[in-house]
C-alpha cells in the first residue's frame, strides 16, 4: 500500500486517489478539423514511461487535482505538487 | 528406534501432560509442544502421505520449512484443514488427522499408486487425459491428489481483527540478529517493533550449545527482551512478518490460538530490519524422501526446543561447517553419530516406512535417521517482497541480499552472516545506521547441487512430489525458465511455496544446462511468505460492511408501508410495498396511471455547477446544448466520455443566469462529480467554477400520475402547480423550509418533484400522501418505476446502455450533427465506427399479447445460415397499462427493422418478436398534459 502526499492534505493511503491523465496533454480543438490519427493519439496514446513519470491524480476526499512525479520502477515518490497556477491568499475570503 | 524424549533440556514444561490423537491413536505431550514434536517424541515416524504418489513421509524440518507433515485439526468442534504440524502448538484434546491419506498416514490405500509412477510423471495428465476430454477425468484425479478436506462448517467468531500502526525500526525475526538490532535501536531512541513467529524468542540459539556473549542462550534472550522493553521496543512473539509491500508497509500476522482468527498488523514502518535466519537445504539423492530423512538443523531445533532426540543411531550427511557443534550437542544429548561425506558417492536412503540405513558409494551405513545438511539457505523473502536483489555468493553457495531500497535492511544469517558474533555487530550496526564491514565467514560449505543423470529417484518439492527427473524431462520440453519450469512440473506450487524446494529445482536446471546458477536465477518471491487465512484480508469487513449501502432518510416511513427494500446502485431503496412482488407492482402501476404514483426519489443526483463560467462548463460537459437554456428551464441531456460512449443520463436544471442543477443517475453521483472536476481543475479556470455536489442535503418525493397536479395544488406550496409548465422549475415554500418544484417526467405522465431539506423528508413525505390517498395515489417502489418508463421506452444507462452506446444510437441525433460549441466527445461522435451503418441502436420488441415477457439478455439473432448475434433484450416486463409484455433491445440497425420480425434465442429456447419504436405507450405524450 502505497502513501500519496496530497498537496493539500499531506501523505494518505492510496485508496483515497485516482488516477487521472498524463499531464501536458492538449485537447485538441474539437470545433475546428482533427485528423482521425490526431484524435487517437489523444484519446490513447500515453507513454507509460519506465522509470521517473509525472502524473495528474485526483485525491477523491478533497478532489484536487495535482501532478505526481514518481518512479514507476522503484515506486518510490519523488514530490507533487497543485494544478493550481495561483493560490488564493492565505485568509483571503 | 526412532525419536524419543530427553528427560531434560528444550523449552517444555514437563510437569504438565496434553493429551492428544493422532490418526487414531492416543498420545501426549507438553506446553511448549508443537503436534511434530510430541509425535516425534513419541515415536512416530510416518506423519504423513505424498501429494501424488502417496509416499510415506516424516518430518523435514522443525519450523516453517516441512513440506511434509499437514494435518487436519480438530478441537472441541472447530476443525481446520491444512496445519503444519511443526507450527501448530499443540492444545490438550486435539485430534489430528495426516491429510491425504487413508485410513491413516501409516497405512494409505493409495500407497499403491506409487508403482506406477514411471507413468505420473510432470504434467502426465495433459498428456495422457486427452481423449475424449480431460474434464471427464479431472474430478477423480482431483480427488486422488491435494490435501487436507475441509469440514464445510465455519468457526463461530473466526473473525481477524486489524491494527494499523507505525513504527522506526521494524525488526523481522527475533533470534539473535533480530534482538541485538532492536535492543540497539529502542536504546538508541527509536520506536522499535520487533516480530517473530515463534513463542519463544532466541531464533536458532538453542540448537548450539555455545555461550553467546558469555552467557547461556536462555539468559540472553531474557536479557535483549528486559533490555528492548525497558527502552519503549514493542515485542511481539507467535507473529509472522508475512509480506512487505510499497511504502514501508509490513503485514503482520499474530497468532491467538487455534480455531481462532489471526490478528493483521499493518505496519507502516520507516526501516524494516530482514533478521530472518537461514534454512538448511535437502541434499538431492536416490529416496531422500524416506521417513527419518531430516534436516539437520530441524534435529538441532528438536533437540533444543523440545527436548527430543530425532533418532539413536544417527547418520549426518553434511557439506558444510555448519554442522560440527550440532553434532556435538548430539553426541551429548546420548545419540550415536556417524558423520559420513557425501562426497564418498552417490547417496541411497535405505529402507520404507522405517529408514534401516544409507548406501553412500561402496559404503553403507546402517541408522535409524539420517540428518542431512547440504548448506544454509539465507530466508530472502521478505527482502525480495520489498524489491530488493539477490547476489549470488560463491563462496557461501547461496543467494545473500544485494542491492535493496534504502529503508530495507539485513542482518544476520539472512544477510549470509552465519557466525553468531560477526551477525551480531552487524545487526546492532545496521539498527543505528553506522557503517559497518563484516568481515570474513568462519562458514565453509562445498557445493553440492542435483546431479542430473544419476540413478534412482530423487526429490527436489517433497510437498508437491517433483523428482530430479520431473526437472529434466522440463527441460527436455524446453521449459528452461524457471518460472515456467515452476509452472509445468508446479515445482515451489504447493503450500509451503518450495521454501526446501527452490533453491534444489533451479540448481538442478542449471547443472542440466551447464549453467552458472546466478544466471538462471530465482522465481518471484511474493506474500504471504506463510499461508494466512483470507478472513486476515477482510477482516470485520464481511456481509453488508463489504460495501456499506447508503440509506435514505425515508427508509422508516418506506419499512412502516410494508416495502420490500433492496439495493439499487449503492441506495438501500423500496423495490415494492407489500408481501408479494408482483401483485404489488401491478397495483403500483395501476396507481400510478389511473391517480397517482408518490416515489421517493431522494438518490437522485443533484450536483450544483456554479460561477461565472459555469455556462459555458456544463455546454462544454453535455451533449445537449445548454447555453441556451433559460433560467427556470430544465433539458434531458446526456454526458459522455471523450470516446463518445454515454457515460451518463438526466436532466440539467438553470437555477439562475450563473447557477445549474445537475440531476445525474442515483448511482453516478460520485462519478460525475469526479468527472466534473477533473474537467473544471484541469483544462479551466477553477476559481471561475464552483462544483457542489448536495444529493445528500435534499429529499425528493416525485408525485406522477393524473392526479399528481391535484396533490401538490393541495400542498401549501406558494406555487401554482397549474402554471408550471413540463420541463420548468419553481421555488416554492413547505412550512418554513424552501421547497423545490421540478416538473420532470419519467413515467410519460405529468409529474412533480418536490424536493426540501432532508430534515423535512418525513413531513413531506406525510403531507403527500395525506393530499394522495383519498384521490387514489399510494407510493411505488423502484421496480414499478421501472415498468413505468419501459412502457415509454426511456432509458436506464447501464441497463438499455452498454460500453458501446452513443447518444444518436438512442434516437438522439441534433447535437452530434448541429452543436457548434465544442463538448466532451465531440471528435468521436464523427469517426467511422460511430457513423457505422450496423450499430446496435434502441428499439422496443412485441410479442403477441397472450405471449410470455421475454427473457433480460435473450439474444436478437439472424434468421438464415449460422445465427449470429444481431443484439438482445436489455429491460422486459409485463405492463400492467397495456396488458401485454413490452421490452427494449438494442439491435443492430434497429431503426432500419421497424417492423420486421425477429428471431430470439435464450438458454436453448426460441421466441420471436415484432420490431417496434421504443415507446409502447402514448408516443404522442398527451398523457403528459393531460
Amino acid at each position: 500500500m502505497q502513501l500519496f502526499p496530497c498537496p493539500f492534505c499531506g501523505p494518505r493511503n492510496e485508496r483515497e486517489f485516482h488516477y487521472v491523465a498524463e499531464p501536458g496533454k492538449t485537447r485538441p480543438d474539437t470545433t475546428g478539423d482533427i485528423t482521425a490519427e490526431d484524435w487517437a493519439a489523444y484519446l490513447y496514446d500515453t507513454k507509460n514511461e519506465k522509470g521517473p513519470v509525472r502524473e495528474v491524480w485526483m485525491h477523491l476526499t478533497c478532489r484536487e487535482l495535482f501532478v505526481m512525479e514518481r518512479d514507476s520502477v522503484t515506486m518510490d515518490v519523488l514530490g507533487s505538487k497543485t494544478l493550481r497556477r495561483t493560490l488564493p491568499a492565505e485568509g483571503a475570503a | 528406534m526412532s525419536g524419543r524424549r530427553l528427560s531434560q533440556g528444550g523449552l517444555i514444561d514437563r510437569s504438565r501432560l496434553l493429551r492428544f490423537r493422532f490418526d487414531g491413536r492416543d498420545f501426549t505431550g507438553h506446553p511448549g509442544d508443537t503436534l511434530a514434536s510430541a509425535l516425534l517424541a513419541s515415536g512416530v515416524r510416518v506423519m504423513g502421505r505424498s501429494f501424488k504418489y502417496h509416499r510415506p513421509r516424516g518430518l523435514w524440518g522443525a519450523w516453517f520449512d516441512d513440506p511434509n507433515a499437514v494435518f487436519n485439526v480438530r478441537l472441541r468442534g472447530d476443525e481446520l484443514p491444512n496445519c503444519p504440524a511443526t507450527t501448530t502448538a499443540l492444545v490438550d484434546g486435539m485430534q489430528a488427522r495426516a491429510v491425504n491419506a487413508w485410513p491413516n498416514a501409516e497405512n494409505d490405500l493409495k500407497g499403491g499408486l506409487d508403482l506406477f509412477h514411471r507413468w505420473l510423471g510432470a504434467g502426465f495428465y495433459y498428456k495422457t487425459f486427452m481423449w475424449p476430454d480431460w474434464h471427464l477425468f479431472e474430478p477423480s484425479i482431483r480427488k486422488m491428489a491435494g490435501l487436507g478436506a475441509v469440514d464445510g462448517k465455519a468457526i463461530d467468531g473466526y473473525v481477524a481483527d486489524q491494527l494499523h500502526d507505525d513504527c522506526d525500526l521494524l525488526v523481522a525475526g527475533g533470534g539473535a540478529a533480530g534482538l541485538a538490532a532492536a535492543r540497539a535501536a529502542a536504546e538508541a531512541g527509536y520506536s522499535v517493533v520487533l516480530a517473530d513467529d515463534h513463542p519463544t524468542l532466541g531464533g536458532s540459539l538453542y540448537q548450539g550449545d555455545e555461550p553467546i556473549e558469555g552467557e547461556e542462550p536462555q539468559a540472553w534472550v531474557a536479557a535483549q527482551v528486559a533490555a528492548i522493553r525497558a527502552a519503549g521496543g514493542r515485542i511481539l512473539t507467535s507473529t509472522t512478518v508475512f509480506g512487505l509491500y510499497d511504502h514501508g508497509l509490513a503485514a503482520l500476522a499474530e497468532d491467538r490460538g487455534f480455531a481462532r482468527a489471526p490478528r493483521l498488523w499493518r505496519l507502516r514502518a520507516r526501516r524494516t530490519l530482514v533478521a530472518t535466519g537461514a534454512m538448511d537445504r535437502p541434499i538431492t539423492f536416490a529416496d531422500n524422501d524416506r521417513p527419518g530423512v531430516m534436516s539437520l538443523q530441524g534435529a538441532a531445533e528438536f533437540l533444543g526446543r523440545y527436548g527430543v532426540l530425532a533418532g539413536q543411531r544417527i547418520a549426518v550427511l553434511s557439506n558444510n561447517s555448519h554442522s560440527a557443534p550440532i553434532v556435538a550437542r548430539l553426541r551429548a544429548a546420548g545419540a550415536e553419530v556417524i558423520e559420513a561425506d557425501p562426497a564418498e558417492g552417490a547417496p541411497r536412503a535405505l529402507g520404507g516406512k522405517r529408514l534401516s540405513g544409507v548406501q553412500i558409494g561402496a559404503r553403507k551405513i546402517d541408522c535409524d535417521t539420517l540428518l542431512v545438511s547440504g548448506g544454509l539457505t539465507p530466508t530472502v523473502h521478505l527482502w525480495r517482497h520489498a524489491g530488493g536483489k539477490l547476489d549470488w555468493s560463491a563462496e557461501k553457495a547461496a543467494f545473500v541480499p544485494g542491492a535493496g531500497p534504502d529503508h530495507m535492511l539485513a542482518a544476520g544469517a539472512a544477510n549470509g552472516t552465519f557466525d553468531l558474533d560477526p551477525a551480531l555487530a552487524e545487526a546492532r550496526a545496521a539498527a543505528l545506521g553506522t557503517p559497518h564491514a563484516t568481515g570474513a565467514s568462519g562458514y565453509r560449505v562445498r557445493p553440492l547441487w542435483p546431479q542430473p543423470g544419476s540413478k534412482g529417484r530423487q526429490w527436489i518439492d517433497f510437498q508437491h512430489d517433483v523428482t530430479l527427473k520431473d526437472v529434466e524431462l522440463a527441460a527436455r520440453e524446453n521449459y528452461v525458465s524457471v518460472e515456467h519450469l515452476k509452472r509445468y512440473t508446479t515445482l515451489g506450487m504447493a503450500a509451503d511455496q518450495g521454501k526446501t524446494a527452490n533453491m534444489a529445482g533451479l540448481a538442478a536446471m542449471a547443472a542440466i544446462q551447464g549453467r552458472p546458477i546466478p544466471e538462471v536465477g530465482t522465481t518471484t518471491f511474493r506474500p504471504p511468505f506463510v499461508p494466512v487465512p483470507m478472513e486476515l484480508y477482510h477482516g470485520t469487513r464481511r456481509g453488508q460492511a463489504v460495501n456499506p449501502l447508503k440509506r435514505l432518510e425515508l427508509e422508516p416511513q418506506h419499512r412502516a408501508a410494508g416495502a420490500a427494500m433492496g439495493e439499487y446502485g449503492g441506495w438501500l431503496r423500496p423495490a415494492w410495498y407489500g408481501p408479494e412482488d408482483q401483485s404489488a407492482i401491478t397495483a403500483e402501476v395501476q396507481a400510478a396511471r389511473q391517480a397517482a404514483g408518490v416515489f421517493d426519489g431522494s438518490p437522485l443526483g443533484k450536483i450544483e455547477v456554479m460561477g461565472p463560467d459555469a455556462a459555458a462548463f456544463v455546454n462544454f460537459i453535455y451533449y445537449n446544448t445548454i447555453a441556451t437554456l433559460e433560467p427556470g428551464h430544465i433539458r434531458y441531456g446526456f454526458m459522455l466520455r471523450e470516446n463518445g460512449l454515454i457515460f451518463d443520463d438526466g436532466v440539467i436544471a438553470r437555477l439562475a443566469e450563473d447557477r445549474f442543477l445537475i440531476s445525474c443517475s442515483s448511482s453516478h453521483v460520485a462519478g460525475v462529480e469526479a468527472m466534473l472536476e477533473s474537467w473544471r481543475q484541469d483544462g479551466n479556470d477553477p476559481d471561475r467554477i464552483f462544483v457542489h455536489d448536495t444529493t445528500q442535503h435534499w429529499a425528493t418525493i416525485t408525485v406522477t400520475g393524473p392526479q399528481a397536479r391535484a396533490i401538490v395544488a393541495a400542498l401549501d406550496t406558494g406555487a401554482d402547480p397549474a402554471t408550471l409548465a413540463h420541463m420548468t422549475l419553481t421555488e416554492g415554500r413547505f412550512g418554513d423550509s424552501p421547497l423545490r418544484i421540478a416538473r420532470v417526467s419519467f413515467t410519460g405522465d405529468a409529474s412533480f418533484e418536490l424536493s426540501v431539506p432532508a430534515s423535512r423528508a418525513a413531513d413531506l413525505w406525510q403531507a403527500v400522501l395525506a393530499a394522495g390517498t383519498p384521490l387514489g395515489a399510494r407510493p411505488i417502489g423502484l421496480e414499478a418505476m421501472s415498468v413505468l418508463r419501459a412502457e415509454k421506452g426511456f432509458i436506464m444507462v447501464g441497463k438499455d446502455t452498454d460500453g458501446e452506446t452513443m447518444p444518436h444510437d438512442l434516437g438522439f441525433d441534433v447535437p452530434r450533427r448541429k452543436k457548434k460549441a465544442a463538448f466532451v466527445g465531440d471528435r468521436a461522435l464523427q469517426t467511422e465506427a460511430a457513423n457505422a451503418a450496423d450499430r446496435r441502436q434502441l428499439v422496443g420488441l412485441r410479442v403477441a399479447d397472450s405471449g410470455t415477457v421475454l427473457p433480460t439478455g435473450a439474444h436478437i439473432v439472424t434468421g438464415d445460415g449460422p445465427q449470429r448475434s444481431i443484439g438482445f433484450v436489455t429491460s422486459s416486463y409485463f405492463s400492467p397499462t397495456l396488458d401485454r409484455p413490452i421490452a427494449l433491445a438494442l439491435l443492430e440497425s434497429g431503426q432500419q427493422r421497424i417492423g420486421d420480425r425477429v428471431q430470439l434465442r435464450h438458454l436453448g429456447q426460441s421466441l420471436s418478436a415484432t420490431v417496434t419504436a421504443p415507446c409502447a405507450l402514448d408516443p404522442e405524450g398527451e398523457r403528459l398534459n393531460a
